[in-house]
């Protein structure tokens, strides 16, 4: 177990999570915008057969994956940043 | 439609009741700080507290409010599920760790971390207790609608039964049992939606769905008719007497009331096949009574609905099992009977017609059905305003709920909040997944209450039998219970510590901060029951959408604009939470589907036309805090040359109304 404590020291990976957060954000907001832009401007795209599903669905559901996807990424760059970026002063020097 | 109560239903109900009140007590009983009471002593592990934010947000507008829509409108209903998981990855990648670092009890404390400005606290109480409220109408509507077939009780006693359950968890224990009943039924909800998409795809596709042998399906009638001018219709049934006609020549529909041996029908002329089809009728008559298809509702004239008309192969009428992908082609190559409403004035009366709409398959499964955005299909520029600004409501509502956002501080750190908002993320994605086959199963299961389109799911559970209705019935329940306790936490947390405590400055004593908080939870519960009972005849998606657009223009600007920009100031803030507010109300207000569904005012134009205001008041709130916090940078500087000084007393002076204390 680590750190289970209402005061957390400094957390120098703080300035390097907010850029992943910031680019997974614009990420997913440009995939969001594309269906939203889709919806409106062709709305018979949507209904094109992907399979034996459309495009509505598969995009939809997409839209789902791609955000557990990036959340888990996101995750995993963060945990990788705060584990490289503490400095070991309480710890001891492999 | 009429409901009677089951045996299980009963005591799968009491059963969960007695569970939710035995976690309150205990927790009740060690939550003696202010801290157990509003972020339960912040120490809840991050995958508990994951799945207890999915069971926050899988609120009665998920669960019962989404899988109607689809049921009735299809695609456009699973546009909801996929604004609401899309508003968490703005939750997820801005909002969660600094609020986190910056916050203690609730979001206001966020917010005027960097200021401590008693406007700022003001601004976002008040703010807070909006949103709160209008996400707790729709919560109070679903618990009456899931209480009447579960118990078969009144609408309005099941909102008083929630309103009384959920502020006892809330005034014992707070956010800790708060917590724990939402792990429970979060948890529960999952697993029991996939037992009911299985159920779906094992019974496969009918045209004529008989709810698994209990329900008979009911054929739908059709007279030809020999002439069809206006007010001259010859029926080729002679048996039936024509009392009066109804058209409305804008949607080109017409309707025929007829009387055969003392009963009232009404009928919607199809001039293209030369016939007349049965609709369902509700009749709320002047003096107060309603009837059903001309007869009390107990009677049970009024049927559920739902079915395909043809499978795409006419030799086809039923389908063997199954799968993710076949279920939705199938649909994909039949036709749905869809129903859909039209409401007119019969003297005094209001009659609600429900007639029959054979919509293609290949339409019900993509936008276009509830929000208008084909052009081609006479869509205007305004509707599809709306559908973006619903869109960017959903977006950006999510990462700004009150009730959210305090469940980041009852985990220990930073990193304990990331890693709870992806164990969401991934139980909400999968919950949303399964949405749109419960809904679409509902819609070809003929088990729709066309009075009630909320109760889609609980009924498609209940043509599985009655002890999977009870359950899902019962989890429902406890999903609002859920919700609604978060909610009135949140509520609390925003009158006994944002405004008794720190806004009037009282520093209250630990053991009052807890009182307060919990007078506060009983005042809150109490409203909450009032408009619970108000507002029974909305959609609760619909009302969800409000809160969304509220909270997406009054709190998210200001909570992105606070952690990304230095430049904001204090009144920035204040300004940008009073107008994203007060511009969302003010368009919500005046819309046209509030003039009609809210005021009850038929035929009458709102000046308003678009229905959802996040796509005009969202970037007003933005444009505000940047012009008003350029135009206070002076203070701003005050303001910090004063927390260097270390003078308690600077900018009281030189900033009349907003004083930056030192930090």
């Amino acid at each position: 177990m680590h750190g289970p404590s209402t005061d957390w020291k400094k957390d120098y990976s703080s300035p390097l999570k907010e850029l992943f957060g910031k680019w997974f954000f614009i990420l997913y907001t440009i995939v969001y915008a594309g269906f939203i832009i889709i919806s409106v401007v062709s709305p018979s795209l949507m209904a094109t057969d992907v399979g034996s599903i459309n495009v509505a669905i598969s995009y939809g559901f997409l839209l789902i994956i791609i955000a557990i996807v990036l959340a888990f990424a996101y995750n995993h760059f963060c945990t990788r940043a705060e584990e490289m970026m503490q400095p070991e002063d309480d710890e001891e020097v492999i | 439609m009429y409901y009677e109560a089951s045996g299980w239903s009963v005591i799968l109900f009491v059963g969960i009741v007695l569970v939710v009140l035995l976690i309150s007590y205990h927790f009740g009983r060690k939550t003696k700080t202010s801290s157990g009471y509003y972020a339960a002593g912040g120490n809840i592990h991050w995958s508990v507290n994951g799945i207890a934010f999915a069971g926050d947000y899988l609120s009665a507008a998920s669960f019962l409010g989404i899988c109607g829509m689809i049921a009735v409108s299809g695609y456009d209903g699973f546009l909801y599920s996929i604004g609401y998981l899309a508003g968490w990855i703005v939750a997820l990648f801005l909002v969660a760790e600094p609020m986190k670092k910056l916050g203690k009890y609730t979001f206001t404390d966020a917010l005027d971390a960097k200021f401590d400005s008693k406007g700022i606290k003001l601004v976002a109480a008040i703010s807070t207790l909006m949103v709160s409220i209008f996400y707790l109408i729709p919560q109070m509507v679903g618990a009456g609608s899931l209480i009447t077939p579960l118990l078969g009780m009144p609408h309005w006693v099941g909102v008083v039964l929630v309103g009384t359950i959920v502020t006892i968890i809330v005034a014992t224990a707070g956010m800790a049992s708060t917590t724990y009943v939402q792990f429970m039924k979060g948890g529960m909800l999952i697993v029991f939606s996939i037992a009911l998409v299985f159920l779906i795809f094992s019974r496969g596709i009918s045209t004529e769905p008989d709810q698994g042998g209990d329900v008979p399906f009911r054929g739908f009638t059709t007279i030809k008719t020999l002439a069809l001018e206006p007010h001259g219709i010859v029926l080729e049934d002679t048996t039936y007497k024509i009392i009066n006609e109804y058209s409305d020549k804008e949607k080109k529909l017409r309707f025929l009331k007829l009387e055969k041996a003392g009963e009232v029908t009404i009928w919607r002329v199809n001039e293209a096949d030369s016939l007349i089809d049965e609709t369902l009728y509700v009749l709320n008559k002047s003096d107060g009574t309603t009837l059903y298809n001309g007869a009390p509702k107990e009677e049970k004239k009024f049927y559920q609905v739902g079915h395909m008309s043809d499978l795409g192969d006419e030799e086809e009428t039923r389908t063997g099992t199954l799968d993710v992908f076949s279920f939705i082609e199938k649909i994909k190559k039949g036709t749905v009977v869809r129903w859909s409403k039209h409401v007119l004035m019969d003297g005094n009366d209001k009659l609600s017609i429900y007639y029959q709409n054979p919509t293609p398959g290949s339409e019900v499964l993509k936008p276009g059905q509830k929000f208008k955005v084909d052009a081609a299909k006479g869509a205007t520029l305004t509707n599809q305003i709306d559908f973006i600004s619903l869109m960017i409501a959903l977006f950006f509502g999510t990462a700004a709920l009150p009730h959210i956002l305090i469940r980041y501080y009852t985990v220990s750190s930073p990193s304990a909040a990331r890693k709870s908002t992806i164990v969401a993320i991934s139980v909400i994605g999968l919950f949303y997944v399964l949405t749109l086959y419960m809904g679409l199963g509902a819609m070809v299961n003929g088990v729709i209450d066309l009075t009630n389109d909320n109760m889609s799911a609980p009924l498609l559970a209940k043509s599985f039998g009655v002890l999977i209705f009870s359950i899902i019935s019962a989890l429902a329940f406890a999903t609002i219970l859920g919700t609604v306790s978060g909610l009135i936490v949140a509520s609390a947390g925003a009158v006994a510590h944002d405004l008794m405590d720190k806004f009037r400055n009282k520093n209250l004593s630990d053991k009052k901060k807890v009182i307060y908080g919990k007078f506060a939870s009983v005042v809150v519960g109490a409203i909450a029951i009032g408009f619970g009972i108000l507002f029974k005849e909305m959609n609760v998606s619909y009302l969800v959408g409000w809160a969304f657009a509220i909270a997406a223009s009054a709190n998210l600007p200001a909570i992105l604009m606070v952690l990304f920009w230095k430049k904001t100031t204090a009144q920035g803030v204040i300004a940008s939470v009073i107008v994203g507010l007060v511009s969302a109300l003010g368009l919500i207000l005046l819309s046209q589907e509030t003039y009609n569904n809210v005021y009850g005012l038929v035929g009458v134009h709102a000046p308003v036309q678009i229905n959802n205001p996040a796509i005009f008041s969202v970037p007003l709130s933005f444009i505000s805090l940047v012009v008003v916090s350029i135009l206070t940078q002076k203070n701003r500087k005050n303001g910090i040359n004063a927390i260097n000084d270390d003078n308690n007393d600077g900018g009281n002076g030189k900033n009349k109304k907003f004083a930056y204390n030192s930090k």
